[in-house]
């Protein structure tokens, strides 16, 4: 059972807790959200540079060298 | 300008590890607040993690704005979240880095016993022998008017846990 630390302050005592079935539910319901949030996160990224690319090949094909592209994002 | 720095309470987590670290009963009597922290956790398909903050375990209420990048500065950046369940943001270290470092994090949290809206301020970065190494800076807000009165730290994404060795101490700052 995975556990918590918890110190006291007004103490100064350290109590190692197992965490309860509710906490241990939300942390899988965060890893599954965090999960699809990447996903979505790396599709996006993928997509800007896919579009980027294409750009990039279309001002090629208009005869812009490799550095007056760059200038352009500068 | 404050003038002491009293430390409250220091927890290093064991060989079983933890999922996340909770400061409870904060005393009250304190200006601000400080929590410096040495993390690793058990991730292994990455070499950095967001720590997450919450206070008097509330799930709502916080906002931050981040500024963020790595040793490479190939992927510089800043993000804004308001209206979540927790703040977010600060790096830590994960079980992909180098074995035996971990990330340094300081947290500040001014006038914790105030009725206003609670600010925070975090700096933190990762360490591993190599790149990348990660630094973010995180200013937050909770909107409550609670004193603080606990602090918890964990890791972002879901099941991870603290490995053995990560430490966190909370200081207490009097302005007098």
């Amino acid at each position: 059972m995975p556990t918590k630390l918890v110190v006291d302050c007004s103490t100064g005592v350290t109590t190692e807790v197992e965490l309860t079935a509710e906490e241990i539910a939300q942390m899988e319901a965060d890893a599954a959200a965090f999960a699809e949030a990447e996903a979505a996160r790396l599709a996006e990224e993928q997509a800007k540079a896919e579009a980027k690319a294409a750009a990039e090949a279309k001002l090629a094909a208009l005869g812009l060298t490799a550095d007056e592209i760059a200038a352009l994002g500068k | 300008m404050a003038n002491t720095y009293i430390p409250i309470a220091t927890v290093t987590v064991g060989s079983g590890g933890a999922a996340n670290i909770e400061f409870t009963s904060i005393p009250q009597t304190y200006t601000d607040l400080l929590v410096k922290a040495s993390l690793r956790d058990n991730r292994t398909d990455s070499p950095v993690t967001d720590t997450v903050i919450t206070f008097n375990s509330s799930g709502s209420g916080y906002s931050i704005r981040m500024l963020y990048g790595d040793a490479s500065f190939s992927t510089p950046g800043s993000a804004t979240t308001s209206g979540a369940v927790y703040i977010a943001g600060q790096y830590q270290n994960t079980n992909q880095t180098t074995s035996n470092t971990f990330s340094n994090t300081e947290i500040y949290i001014p006038n914790y016993t105030s009725s206003n809206n609670k600010s925070i301020s975090v700096d933190a970065v990762t360490e591993t022998n190599g790149t990348p190494i990660y630094a973010s800076i995180v200013a937050g807000l909770w909107a409550n008017s609670s004193v603080i009165s606990s602090i918890k730290l964990a890791p972002m994404y879901g099941t991870l846990a603290y490995v053995q060795h990560s430490s966190a101490t909370l200081y207490g700052i009097k302005n007098s």
